[in-house]
């Protein structure tokens, strides 16, 4: 692992700190994606230059301390309700982009209507969900999003799916309906390469071109929802590897990546 | 300025359009619909072109948070609603408070717990005055007690939740509400506020974060205690009320919002069968007129507090007058409004047994 650990160190060595991302070192467990996802998304606000006109709404979960390491105006919002905050600005501020970073806990199961009804009113904001199918910041408990038979702290002998439900999917439900501009799904962990202990970073490559093509989608004036499939491998009781290996084998057949709507036809630029 | 006869939730929406309305987010409810109706219809008119945003949500939370992040950006926000839906703003007030977010949430208090029924009644004062949501906080809440004033608070509500970057409420009653009377609107423009701390985009400038989460407990003791200076502030200043023949009076009622008015007609009917009586009307139920009131109460009188509940403002009484023996409470509940009589002849009973 010392390799990853030290990617962000060498990564600013050459490349120079990025001005939307902050001094502070995050809170982040190692080996939790929701750094990658931070780095992504302030490398693409300075490429497109929108620091100075964006906000940033703070969800509740592990993200909600994304204003420490994402160097723009933010505002909190209560647990779930990120889209109506984010509307809510939008409405009266059309000039200014806005943006969220939610967990599945915070926005598929607390904040599910505020979801969809931001995205069926097509508000011209973007939503990254972190889907890492467990509650995190809590001390990972089930979530609508767990996989069957995942063992949590309130499903200890695994998820009953016909008792609790079928893990919920987010970007099929928003795809689902007519307003959303772009909805799409990627898996951000390092992927095991099969038989050769190397592993690969298609992923975080494919979700940096996703987060340029979400807020693009913003300022063309249509809602943008990317759910990025992600680890927490804290609460999942695993490795750092092991749960990169859970997130592709398990989680991305439960929430198979892809391009579930594009109606501007950003993937194809 | 020209005389309307108006409907009170009515004339609360053109008050609150005269002063200077920048976004409304609605969620409907009984007694205080006409609120949402009148301002969608005036909603792209010429008339208030300052009046950017209406907007129906899909709930109560959805709604107040949409309140949250417009007012986040300096605008001029409101909500209204109606008990069961004011419970649901309760989340949303909280943080705004935590935030210092200045907003304009309207309550058209209706009658009981649960879903109650659509009459008149003011069984929401705690959870209007007393913070009402998680954690400890203070709304700035108005009671209006006629058309006229629903028309003309919505202006004072902005002023005062700007000065003080802190929810208010303005805590009708369903009779108010409904109410119709003649009034008139005073031609004067809208304030301006500056809004320095407002979230538009770090350009050219420090950036802003309000922020609601404080891990470190020394933060969340500074943020607390810079809550209560500002509270102590309000409190200092901004204390409201209005008195009704009370300088030689024996007895004195308290009751605001329409209480306030039957009990200005008991005061008359006392007076001519020569019974010193008198009114204080609270305007601000938080910060309550306590001065006023103690003040009132050093010398021996009695105070009959007349409320639509079941004893919440008459707490509040009691601490303003000191010697809670001289304080009765005639209640009424249910959406019913007590009579004249039936509130003299509660009098008198409490006169002769105390
Ligand atoms: S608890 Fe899980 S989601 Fe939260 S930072 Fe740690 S690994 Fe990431």
């Amino acid at each position: 692992m010392p390799r990853l650990v030290n990617a962000r160190v060498e990564y600013e060595v050459k490349l120079g700190r990025l001005p939307t991302l902050t001094e502070k070192e995050t809170h982040y467990c190692p080996g939790c994606e929701h750094g990658t996802l931070t780095r992504l998304i302030a490398s693409t606000l300075d490429k497109l230059n929108l620091r100075e006109k964006t906000v940033l709404v703070d969800s509740v979960g592990c993200s909600v301390f994304a204003h420490d390491y994402i160097n723009t105006d933010a505002v909190q919002a209560p647990h779930g309700r990120a889209p109506a905050v984010m509307a809510g600005i939008k409405r009266v501020r059309p000039d200014l982009v806005v943006f969220a970073v939610q967990g599945d806990g915070d926005a598929v199961s607390i904040g599910l209507l505020e979801l969809v009804n931001a995205a069926n009113r097509g508000e011209p904001v973007t939503i990254f969900l972190v889907n890492n199918a467990i509650y995190g910041m809590t001390g990972g408990q089930m979530a609508p999003t767990t996989p069957a038979g995942m063992v949590t702290t309130t499903s200890p002998y695994g998820r009953d799916v016909s008792y609790t439900g079928q893990p919920l999917d987010a970007s099929r439900l928003l795809a689902s309906l007519d307003a959303p501009s772009y909805v799409r799904r990627v898996v951000l962990p390092l992927e095991p390469i099969r038989d050769t202990g190397l592993y690969s970073a298609r992923g975080s490559l494919e979700c940096l071109k996703v987060v340029e093509n979400a807020f693009r989608v913003q300022l063309m004036g249509g809602f943008s929802f990317v759910e990025v499939v992600s680890t927490c491998n804290i609460n999942w009781k695993m490795s750092v590897l092991e749960s990169k290996k859970y997130a592709w084998e398990v989680l991305a057949k439960t929430f198979p990546p892809g391009v579930y709507k594009d109606k501007f036809g950003v993937e194809k630029v | 300025m020209t005389k309307e006869f108006t409907k009170g939730n009515e004339a609360l929406a053109y008050g609150a359009l005269k002063a200077g309305l920048n976004a409304y987010f609605a969620y409907p409810i009984t007694p205080s619909s006409e609120i949402p109706e009148t301002l969608a219809k005036e909603f792209g008119s010429h008339r208030y072109p300052d009046f950017k945003v209406f907007l129906q949500a899909a709930s109560e939370l959805e709604a107040i948070s949409m309140v949250i992040g417009a007012a986040s950006t300096g605008a001029k926000v409101m909500t209204a609603t109606s008990g069961p839906g004011f419970s649901l703003k309760q989340e949303g007030m909280s943080y705004a408070a935590a935030m210092e977010v200045p907003i304009l949430v309207v309550n058209v208090n209706r009658a009981g717990p649960g879903l109650g029924n659509l009459g008149p009644e003011q069984s929401d004062y705690f959870q209007a005055t007393k913070g009402g949501g998680h954690g400890g906080y203070r709304n700035i809440v108005l009671a209006p007690n006629s058309v006229q004033e629903m028309a003309t608070f919505p202006r004072l509500a902005f002023s005062l939740a700007f000065k003080y970057r802190n929810p208010a409420v303005i805590l009708a009653d369903a009779f108010i509400g409904q109410l119709k009377e003649d009034i008139t609107f005073p031609d004067i423009e809208p304030e301006k506020f500056e809004t320095p701390w407002a979230t538009t985009g770090a350009r050219g400038k420090e950036r802003h974060l309000i922020l609601s989460l404080h891990l470190d407990f020394e933060e969340q003791n500074k943020q607390s205690e810079d809550l209560r200076r500002k509270y102590e502030k309000i409190d200092a200043a901004e204390q409201r009320a209005e008195s009704y023949l009370t300088d030689d009076a024996d007895v004195v009622f308290v009751a605001y919002g329409v209480v306030s008015r039957l009990c200005k007609g008991v005061v008359n009917r006392l007076r001519d069968t020569g019974v010193r009586a008198g009114l204080f009307r609270p305007i601000t139920l938080s910060p309550f007129p306590y001065k006023q009131l103690s003040k009132l109460a050093e010398a021996k009188r009695r105070f009959e507090v007349v409320e639509l509940n079941m004893g919440q403002m008459v707490y509040d009484v009691k601490l303003a007058v000191g010697d809670a023996s001289r304080v009765g409470t005639i209640q009424k509940l249910g959406g019913l409004l007590p009579t004249t009589g039936e509130i003299i002849r509660r009098t008198q009973e409490m006169v002769a047994n105390a």
